[in-house]
């Protein structure tokens, strides 16, 4: 029971001193849990990253979820998890109770008209960045490159398609290249 | 009903939040939009309300919108309905399933899944920032103060990447542009 609830008080200390989330998170994630607590391993963290990034969903959650298994079960992952999420809805819903009168304000409001910018360029910054990560190779970058114009496409002309449904249409593309021409590929290998 | 709506909106982004939070915006956008619950402004207004308050962004977003379309019990169920697919979905990895992300045709469909991500983050950013100079097609509206405030803060950015050989963080380029706003919108 103890080590559930030491697995609940770290990572809602992560959760509450943590801003900007997902890498920033990892950092902290490394400085608590691998250095001082020593409940992962260097590899393991980087291991649960690699993870984080294949499968759907906030990377601190990802990492919260497994370390908590890792320890305590079940119950660990369910404690770490709650724990990372805790400080952060209590703190936004105290923000999204006054959010709105504070708007009324005319120099807030102002602020905002400003902030609102700086967001869009965050945005594109993190786009920027993902894009130095990605695989050089031709077809990720078509892919990239026509849903994004898809993407201008629907937002500019409000066109009613969701982005959800050319997520599924590049998965299933790149999946219907895959078992059509690299599948051949590999068997033409291993006949030779 | 409001909290179906919430609860099936909020899973269905969590479980196609590849990529972080800011590749989840695409979808978050998509959604508010679609149900009326938030304008393209607002949800800015909320991002950076995000990025400046403790806690995984993706978790914040939904704790607020929430919040505004169902109180307590909206925020509740948004929050645990964005946080629940990646939940289980790790839980079934580690417990079970430790080769599936090995598996071949996952993999093809996951490199599929990355740079469309990709695009639609770019797609986003680039529609906010055009949107907020020169409005939308259906509303064009060139406003000469968003200009200005977004050459400087792209100006600030690569200037302090090249002289720190850092990324400015978020925080501070928020905090700018709200000094920005208030001393332009002001005048």
């Amino acid at each position: 029971m103890n080590r559930v609830f030491d697995l609940f008080l770290t990572f809602a200390k992560i959760g509450l001193f943590t801003f900007g989330g997902g890498y920033a998170m990892i950092a902290i994630i490394e400085n608590i849990c691998v250095e001082r607590k020593k409940w992962l391993s260097h590899d393991e963290l980087l291991n649960i990253t690699v993870i984080a990034e294949s499968t759907p969903g906030s990377i601190a959650i990802n990492c919260a979820t497994y370390t908590g298994y890792k320890k305590a079960k079940f119950a660990g992952a369910l404690a770490a998890t709650i724990g990372i999420v805790l400080p952060s809805f209590i703190v936004i819903y105290l923000i999204s109770m006054f959010f709105n009168n504070f708007l009324e304000i005319s120099i807030i409001a102002n602020a905002f008209k400003g902030i609102k910018i700086a967001v869009g360029i965050l945005i594109l910054d993190a786009a920027l960045t993902m894009i130095k990560k990605m695989h050089k190779k031709n077809l990720p970058k078509i892919i990239m490159v026509s849903s994004c114009c898809i993407m201008l496409c629907i937002n500019f002309f409000a066109w009613n398609f969701s982005s959800i449904n050319l997520m599924i249409l590049a998965g299933m593309g790149s999946l219907l290249i895959f078992v059509c021409f690299d599948i051949p590929k590999q068997k033409d290998c291993q006949n030779k | 009903m409001i909290y179906l709506d919430l609860l099936i909106s909020f899973l269905k982004i969590g479980c196609f939040a590849f990529g972080g939070a800011y590749g989840a915006i695409p979808l978050i956008r998509d959604e508010v939009l679609l149900h009326h619950w938030l304008t393209d402004e607002m949800l800015s207004y909320i991002i950076a309300v995000s990025e400046s308050s403790p806690g995984p962004i993706m978790v914040n977003l939904a704790t607020y919108i929430g919040t505004m379309q169902g109180g307590i019990l909206g925020a509740v169920i948004a929050t645990l309905a964005v946080v629940l697919p990646s939940f289980i979905i790790i839980l079934l990895i580690t417990i079970i399933l430790k080769s599936t992300l090995k598996n071949q045709y996952i993999q093809a469909v996951i490199r599929g899944l990355k740079p469309c991500i990709v695009g639609m983050v770019l797609a986003t950013g680039i529609y906010m920032i055009i949107s907020n100079c020169f409005g939308t097609i259906s509303a064009i509206n060139v406003s000469l103060q968003s200009i200005i405030i977004t050459i400087a803060l792209l100006v600030t950015m690569t200037g302090y990447k090249k002289l720190k050989k850092q990324k400015l963080s978020p925080i501070i380029l928020i905090i700018i542009a709200a000094f920005l706003g208030i001393s332009v919108y002001s005048i």
